[in-house]
């Protein structure tokens, strides 16, 4: 398992790469990564956003997203898990999170993808900070369910 | 004993400082901290708290040298 928060621009395909190269032991034995990307928009709530500031608890970041991963790997079975977020200064386009997993099978890979991105938007202490296009600057209040509105 | 209390996004904002060191001669709870740093002003109804980077319900006790936090709802991801 590892977990990185980090300041500057991240690429997720390089970083799955790198970490996948490194992880000799699961060398022929994973069937299945899952990917997440979550990536800044230049939109939200009807409104043009051009910047992003994400603030964290540092510590306590670490800790509760070492948690989550840990009682995903104790309920699924998983080979390992890899998980990015950026912190600092964003732009639209900018990716700000990913969770990559690994195992033998698609379904274990697939779970834990999800709850893994479930538990992180509800329980590690990041939070964004918008700069709209009118230059008026607001926090977001509260993560939405996930799905676009019909 | 003495006791860190940090404040986080919003809130950090809203009280205009970051951190608080406070002293205290008894065991006292999470919400009692918060009355302490902040007298003049009512802990908002979504504020979330932890201490020690665990959450924590407002009727947690402190102990010396324990860091307790106060933030809005996570917005991460």
């Amino acid at each position: 398992m590892q977990v990185k928060i980090v300041e500057d621009p991240f690429d997720p395909w390089q970083e799955i790469q790198q970490f996948q190269l490194a992880a000799n032991e699961m060398s022929g034995k994973f069937g299945a990564t899952s990917i997440f990307v979550g990536t800044m928009r230049d939109f939200n709530e009807g409104d043009d956003v051009k910047g992003m500031t994400l603030e964290h608890y540092s510590g306590m970041t670490e800790m509760q997203l070492g948690k989550i991963i840990t009682e995903a790997m104790q309920k699924w079975r998983v080979m390992d898990v890899l998980v990015v977020h950026r912190v600092g200064d964003l732009f639209p386009n900018d990716p700000i999170v990913l969770v990559a997993v690994w195992s033998s099978h698609r379904g274990d890979a697939f779970d834990v993808s999800r709850y893994i991105m479930e538990a992180l938007k509800s329980k590690a202490p990041f939070w964004k900070k918008e700069i709209l296009q009118s230059e008026s600057v607001r926090w977001v209040g509260k993560n939405t369910d996930g799905y676009e509105k019909q | 004993m003495s006791i860190k209390v940090r404040y986080f996004a919003s809130l950090k904002e809203s009280l205009g400082r970051s951190e608080d060191e406070l002293e205290f001669v008894e065991v006292i709870s999470v919400i009692e901290v918060w009355k302490q740093a902040n007298k003049e002003v009512e802990l908002p109804a979504n504020i979330l708290a932890a201490v020690n980077m665990e959450y924590v319900g407002l009727d947690y006790l402190v102990n010396q040298g324990d860091e307790v936090a106060f933030f809005p709802p996570v917005t991460g991801g």
